[in-house]
């Protein structure tokens, strides 16, 4: 399968390259230890980008297939970059109920993106999240750390506002 | 000793309604009057009443306040704390009678429920080991590791009857049973925790990693006495950050009392215990899969046999249970197999936690005995459904479960029976859904979810999942057929008789069961072209009362497509032709002239 390049280059720095390199010298030798790497990756440089990838392939000895078969499978590795807002809208079943489908709907035709993409200024990227736990509130949404709940979706400009 | 305990929410729902703002505000105001030696702010794990977070408990009055918010909190300090007047207002209004304050076990929300599992949540401070020292913890894995054989404690697990309540319903003990003796003399066994909550819309393990960490060591301590492990393994989810938190603290702390780690309890046992965070995906919730995780690969799951208690985490004897069901083990150990087999039902043993969540007023965790009603929890502990509206079904078991109907409402609430109506109990997930809830659309939903969450792995699941949800796509949009039905339910058993993992073997159960108990919304879909909850998009059609309409023009002006026309005050029309149905007209008008139909 080729390998979707994402329309942001890659602009990884030598600071990011030496952290990486630390954490990997120190969970190397620790078995089954790929999935907290990537983790600590994705820390660093905010998403995974295929450069990454290939370093973390070549530093661990373990195949490039198989690192990137591992970041694809699990929802929380990201290939693309993220916004400087991350904005997650709850599809738990407890804020679906109560209309978070149509929440997410109404962010996608505000931003002019879909789900799992970025605004092209770099400030939103709009995702979809299983549940946080918060369903006193439902429906909910995330931007970066902050919750909103209770939505209706009339609120929605006046939260997007706050982000500059 | 302080005068006065304020114990404060700490928890996910009360943390995203502002919390750590109030308990710092809290203590800014206590400084400022002086009081700081004499009234002590606890963080505490979750109260269960999320709906009406942030909740704060003082102490020994035993006053809750709920919704509370930054700007009443000089008032709580200076009337409450200084001059110890309780401010009524602010309390949450069912403790409030004409005779006084009563106290919370006698609310509605509380007065049914029984808390063994969440027992600590709400009351401990879960980053302070010597509270849970406090109330009996680590008393029971220093009673198994001075006065109890290995076989006694699995003995005494398989007499409570406690099954997993992680969803399958498992003999914890035979589980433990079979690790001890399926391998002799292996050289390595580990113990593993579920703590990777998948289903969307429960999150009492979650509560109970926040508000009781330890709980869930201690109990793991025990289980590797009892099958011979020195390991173990916490699979969390990343996703629950301040869980994660509060765990690595547990750890660290036990670490240092020397009840983790080398010659606990100077017996000559060693256990210790790692954090695996999960990196979100659904089917490691399955056994296999969730320790192909741990071991850093794609979490796919394989065929059983061998079963992880012979061949699981790195090819050793393996024994995984949720951490709900560890935190009903130290109990068990110090109170007997008999005090906890007396609660619950015949083939279930005592309590279970629901999340609460959807339509219903007191959204939030409750912990119950086995056996109580559905009607008992939705309408007593629940409060109802909101706005008067008509109830329609309760979903359990999440994506594997499924909706169950008025006429079941009285069913005592167990493994078997909830079965026995096509749902589960999963891992504790409990969705009110009313007369607005599609149920075509819901199980649209789950399948959704599914076909995501799928690995790959098997055909029947990656490809059958996929095309039972066209089919529910074909009805929602209004091009259904009646003889689409049938060839669903053929769909969903060959996908449940065929899968490889629990995963596929239940995917189909949100559609046979609204299938079976709601089958008319489908069959309105496929020959009337009707949603009879107005949900469906296709299948519905936003419009305006001619006689309710004042021409006041506010959705004409708010129109995204311009499909709305008509001149100030005069009745104005909706183009069917141009309408997206976003419904942004209807948030604006004011008179409750746009009606979906």
């Amino acid at each position: 399968m080729p390998i979707k390049t994402p329309a942001v280059p890659f602009q990884g720095t030598a600071e990011q390259e030496n952290k990486l390199l630390t954490v990997i010298g120190e969970y190397k030798e620790r078995e089954g230890s790929l999935l907290r790497i990537l983790q600590e990756a994705q820390e660093i440089y905010g998403y995974l980008p295929i450069e990454v990838q290939r370093l973390i392939s070549e530093e661990l000895n373990i195949p490039l297939e198989k690192i990137y078969g591992v970041t694809t499978f699990y929802s929380q590795f990201s290939l693309n970059p993220k916004g400087k807002y991350r904005i997650s809208v709850c599809l738990g079943t407890a804020c679906y109920v109560k209309g978070s489908g149509e929440v997410f709907e109404k962010l996608q035709d505000k931003l002019g993106i879909k789900g799992g993409e970025i605004t092209s200024d770099g400030k939103f990227s709009l995702d979809d999240c299983r549940c946080i736990g918060a369903c006193g509130l439902a429906p909910v949404l995330t931007i970066n750390e902050d919750v909103y709940g209770r939505l209706t979706g009339g609120e929605l400009d006046e939260i997007l506002a706050k982000y500059n | 000793m302080y005068r006065s305990n304020v114990l404060v929410c700490g928890g996910t729902g009360c943390s995203s309604s502002g919390s750590k703002l109030i308990i710092e505000t809290l203590q800014e105001e206590i400084k400022k009057n002086g009081l700081e030696k004499e009234v002590n702010v606890v963080q505490t794990g979750c109260f269960g009443l999320c709906a009406l977070g942030p909740i704060m408990i003082v102490y020994p009055e035993g006053s809750y306040y709920s919704m509370v918010k930054v700007e009443d909190i000089p008032e709580i300090v200076s009337e409450h704390l200084l001059k110890g007047r309780v401010v009524q207002r602010l309390l949450y209004q069912e403790t409030v009678t004409a005779e006084g304050v009563k106290s919370l076990r006698d609310t509605d929300f509380y007065k049914k429920q029984l808390r063994v599992a969440l027992r600590n949540c709400g009351v401990i401070n879960p980053e302070v080991i010597d509270e849970y020292i406090a109330t009996d913890g680590y008393q029971a894995l220093g009673k198994v590791l001075t006065e109890m054989q290995p076989q006694e404690v699995i003995d005494v697990v398989l007499k409570s009857g406690l099954r997993g309540r992680g969803g399958g319903g498992f003999p914890t003990g035979r589980k433990w049973d079979l690790a001890r003796k399926l391998v002799p003399n292996a050289p390595q066994k580990y113990v593993c925790c579920n703590a990777d909550e998948g289903d969307p819309g429960a999150f009492m393990d979650r509560s109970v990693l926040e508000g009781d960490p330890h709980v869930v060591l201690e109990a793991m301590a025990i289980a590797g006495y009892a099958i011979g492990a020195t390991q173990g393994y916490i699979y969390v989810r990343a996703e629950y950050p301040i869980a994660v938190k509060r765990l690595e603290i547990a750890i660290e702390q036990a670490r240092e009392y020397g009840l983790l780690g080398k010659n606990i309890f100077e017996t000559g046992f060693d256990f210790d215990v790692d954090i695996r965070l999960g990196a979100g995906a659904f089917v490691c919730g399955e056994e296999t899969a969730l320790m192909t995780s741990i071991e850093g690969n794609r979490g796919e799951p394989r065929p059983r046999p061998p079963f992880p208690a012979e061949a699981g985490l790195w090819h050793a004897p393996t024994i995984l249970n949720n951490v709900e069901t560890y935190a009903n083990v130290p109990q068990i150990i110090l109170k007997g197999a008999e005090w906890f087999a007396a609660m619950g039902t015949e083939k279930s043993k005592g309590t279970k936690v629901f999340a609460l969540g959807g339509k219903i007023n007191n959204t939030g965790l409750v912990e119950i005995p086995m056996g109580t009603t559905l009607r008992e929890v939705l309408y007593e502990i629940g409060g109802g459904i909101p706005n008067g509206k008509k109830f329609k079904a309760a979903q359990t078991g999440g994506p594997s479960g499924g909706c169950i109907p008025m006429e079941h409402i009285d069913i005592p609430i167990d493994y078997d029976n909830l079965i026995s109506i096509g749902s589960m109990m999963g891992s504790g997930g409990l969705i009110v859904m009313d007369e607005d809830n599609c149920m075509v659309d819901i199980a649209k939903f789950f399948l959704q979810f599914t076909v995501d969450e799928s690995c790959g792995k098997c055909t029947p699941c990656r490809v059958g999942t996929k095309r039972l949800y066209e089919m529910l796509e074909k009805i929602t949009s209004g091009k259904g057929e009646l003889a689409d039905l049938d060839k669903m339910e053929e769909l969903c058993h060959y996908i449940k008789n065929n899968s490889l993992c629990g995963l596929g073997q239940t995917a189909p159960n949100p559609v046979l069961s609204t299938l079976r108990f709601f089958r008319d919304e489908y069959v309105a879909h496929v020959t009337e072209k009707r949603c009879p909850a107005h949900v469906c998009k296709d299948l519905m059609q936003i419009k305006i009362i001619a006689e309710k309409c004042k021409g006041c023009t506010a959705c004409s002006r708010v129109c995204p497509v311009g499909a709305i026309s008509g001149t100030v005050k005069n009745p104005h029309v909706i183009d069917q032709k141009k309408c997206i149905k976003c419904g942004a007209c209807m948030e604006k008008c004011k008179f409750g002239a746009i009606i979906k139909e």
